[in-house]
């Protein structure tokens, strides 16, 4: 079998004595899109962020490509083409669509100046695609709605070429017809070869987007599957009581039969 | 912008027009203030009715322009490193008393080092380059420590520069022994005072090349928004805006042409010249070297806030420091460099402060930190972080300065002349805030 482009083994961080992430393992496969399950505070943000470098984990391993990479700061994470759409959108409000689009990797002038022309010019382009209604190119993005803001947030996740994307409740402030073209779009990506991390609570989406889930309860992993092998009630079961169903990879976070008697 | 499209048919109204020209409605308030103050400080100091004293008061003579121009720099220098310090949702209560460190340092460079210990003749020039440079130097260093301490070490900048404000102000006066330091050298002093003007000629000569350079800017801008396909004002908005810039340039330029050296002084500076003054030359003081610094210093940390990465930076930390974090700025490290910049304006600062004055004294600066964040604020920069202008803090001084010697002027009592700052302080930020409120920015 090809080599995961994404792989995290045994990672575990706590806070404080919390262990919001405890020997989780998963693994993404190029044009794969897995989804991630689980209650408010399962950890799915967490563990997201430990490979979007915004967290350091406190043990366990990441492989990309089959090889083992340190991801110390957002900054590695970008190196090696892990974009991140937070759950928080993390943008600046105070900025435009393009200045937010662009932090942290500005397009500059030969002289070194930042070149706002040419970060607007492409931000236009990129907006035609991702959401054709958007025209307020000039105003602080904490004037636009819920939904404008989080296409300005896709749009900066989806523009450099990512290799790996991750999707935390993407569509959480969107309408039907933008959350449908977010839809196309993960299809679009997942055409291209990209590996995608799906964090979503609508077990529809999941169904219709994803290849494998995984669930995830207390921090750890309740256990994987493709989304084939499964049906919405056993993942609810999973969510829920932390139960693996039988078409499932059970995880160290699933019922052990012993606790189901 | 869809009903301006519905309208175009309509014949254009004064509102319409004044749309088109797109101005900065805060901009406009405050030059509406500045404006404001310096009409009625010219009446109270005129005599006759309104429209006498309008042409006779004594604020808006080149004389009082020419002061309150110079008096204003120093403020102005540190106010512009002030506006990136709150931006980053920051404070630094210690401008004032690390200014007084860097003129204590400065004036002993000069006056005691460099001629005494290194054996420097007095006047070489090299005394008040290394003074300069030692000083921003100094500036520089204890800005970035301080700024280490609120980056990296994670104390809040209201309690470091608090402390600094102790430390520094009294290291000044280790430095000096508690001892006024001068007289200054005569290049230095140059540099604050009214002996370092441009002269008339030389005032018309940059006057003009700014004015080109705004035109160039202006005719730039256009067309590289055009190049994009992007929204452009109509051309005469353009030309007006242009304009108007020029004459506002071009006036200034004017007025500190039109404020003539007294011939006494004028005699003098030709005698030491070892010349004799041609009989009835006048001539005008010109653009003081303060001023030109004030200048260099507001479009240089303009071009730092709106074209570079670092100006980015600061904004977007001030907006959302998180959102900036995951973007992989380095946020501790943005901390320090901002105060680094705030120590190098304060040592700029005491450059001007101190060759106003021909000597640095141990009270040099005081309460300068309560003016500076004044004129910040007053400025539109908000304390909340990510809002903020150099104009507007220069400006803001401006507009400080403007009250507290037309106070002095009108013989306003020096505690009446706080309570008026203190009022207008508060009233300003109350003005600002229900501004943005309408506006929802
Ligand atoms: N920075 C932090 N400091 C302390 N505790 C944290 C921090 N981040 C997360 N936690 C804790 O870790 C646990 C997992 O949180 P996380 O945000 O990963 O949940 P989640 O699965 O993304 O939930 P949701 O569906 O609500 O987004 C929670 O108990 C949370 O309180
Ligand atoms: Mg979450």
């Amino acid at each position: 079998m090809a080599t995961p482009l994404v792989e995290m083994k045994d990672m575990s961080i706590s806070f404080g004595g919390v262990r919001a992430v405890d020997n989780v393992s998963v693994d993404l496969y190029p044009g794969e899109v897995v989804g991630l399950l689980g209650h408010n505070g399962a950890g799915k943000s967490t563990l997201i962020k430990i490979l979007s470098g915004a967290y350091k984990a406190d043990s366990g391993e990441v492989f990309v490509d089959g090889k083992k990479v340190e991801i110390e700061s957002p900054r590695d994470a970008r190196r090696h083409n892990i974009e991140t759409i937070y759950q928080t959108l993390a943008l600046a409000d105070n900025l435009d669509a393009s200045s937010n689009l662009f932090l942290g990797r500005e397009l500059t002038t030969p002289f070194g100046f930042v070149d706002e022309h040419a970060m607007e010019a492409e931000t236009r382009k990129i907006m035609a695609k991702l959401n054709p209604n958007f025209q307020k190119f000039h105003s602080p993005v904490k004037a636009l709605s819920g939904g404008q803001r989080q296409s300005v947030a896709i749009a900066r996740a989806v523009y450099f070429n990512a290799r790996i994307l991750i999707m935390d409740e993407p569509t959480a402030a969107l309408g039907p017809h933008e959350t449908q073209m977010v839809s196309e779009l993960i299809q679009e990506l997942k055409a291209q070869g990209l590996g995608i991390f799906l964090i979503s609570h609508d077990i529809h989406d999941v169904f219709s987007l994803c290849d494998r889930l995984a669930v995830m309860k207390n921090g750890q992993v309740v256990g994987t599957a493709k989304t084939t092998d499964v049906t919405d009630d056993d993942v609810l079961g999973m969510i829920i009581l932390g139960k693996c169903p039988k078409g499932a990879i059970p995880g160290p976070g699933a019922l052990s039969s012993a606790d189901a008697a | 912008m869809s009903d301006d499209t519905l309208s175009g048919a309509k014949s254009p109204t004064a509102r319409n027009l004044f749309n088109a020209l797109q101005l900065d409605t805060r901009l406009l308030g405050m030059i509406g203030a500045f404006v404001f103050i310096c009409l009625t400080f010219q009446v109270f100091t005129g005599d006759g009715n309104i429209f006498k004293a309008l042409v006779n008061g004594n604020f808006l003579t080149p004389r009082n322009i020419f002061n309150l121009t110079i008096q204003t720099v120093s403020v102005a220098i540190m106010a512009t490193g002030m506006v990136f310090i709150i931006v980053t949702r920051h404070i630094d209560l210690s401008v004032g008393a690390l200014l007084a460190t860097c003129s204590a340092i400065m004036a002993v460079t000069q006056t005691q080092f460099m001629p005494q210990w290194l054996g420097f003749e007095l006047g070489n020039p090299l005394i008040w380059i290394a003074a300069i440079a030692v000083g921003l130097l100094a500036g520089v260093l204890i800005g970035a420590f301080q700024g280490w301490m609120v980056g990296y070490l994670g104390i809040p900048a209201f309690i470091v520069t608090l402390g600094g404000l102790l430390v520094w102000r009294n290291v000044a006066w280790f430095i000096t022994s508690g001892q006024t330091i001068g007289p200054l050298d005569e290049t230095f002093k140059k540099i604050g005072g009214i002996g370092g003007t441009l002269g008339t000629t030389w005032s018309w000569v940059v006057g003009i090349l700014a004015a080109i350079a705004v035109l160039a800017m202006q005719y730039n801008g256009r067309k590289r928004a055009q190049a994009h396909d992007f929204p452009t004002k109509p051309l005469w908005a353009e030309g007006v805006i242009s304009g108007l810039m020029v004459a506002m340039i071009l006036g200034f330029v004017a007025t500190l042409n039109a404020y003539e050296i007294p011939t006494r002084r004028l005699e003098r500076m030709f005698e030491t010249r070892g010349e004799i003054m041609p009989d009835g030359l006048v001539a005008g003081y010109g653009i003081p070297y303060s001023v030109l610094l004030l200048i260099a210093v507001a479009v240089v940390m303009t071009i730092v806030a709106q074209r570079t990465r670092l100006g980015r930076y600061i904004f977007a930390t001030g907006g959302n420091p998180d959102a900036a974090e995951l973007s992989g700025i380095n946020t501790r490290f943005l901390t320090v460099k901002v105060f680094a910049i705030m120590g190098g304006l304060c040592a700029l600062g005491a450059v001007v402060g101190s060759a106003r004055l021909g000597f640095s004294t141990n009270d040099i600066g005081t309460l300068d930190e309560l003016r500076v964040i004044a004129a910040a604020v007053i400025g539109g920069t908000a304390l909340a972080g990510g809002v903020g202008t150099i104009y507007g803090a220069i400006l803001g001084a401006l507009i400080m300065q403007s009250l507290q010697s037309g106070m002095a002027m009108v013989g306003v009592d020096a505690p009446l002349q706080n309570i008026v700052v203190g009022i207008v302080l508060v009233l300003a930020v109350f003005v600002d805030i229900i501004y943005r409120k309408r506006t929802g920015d």
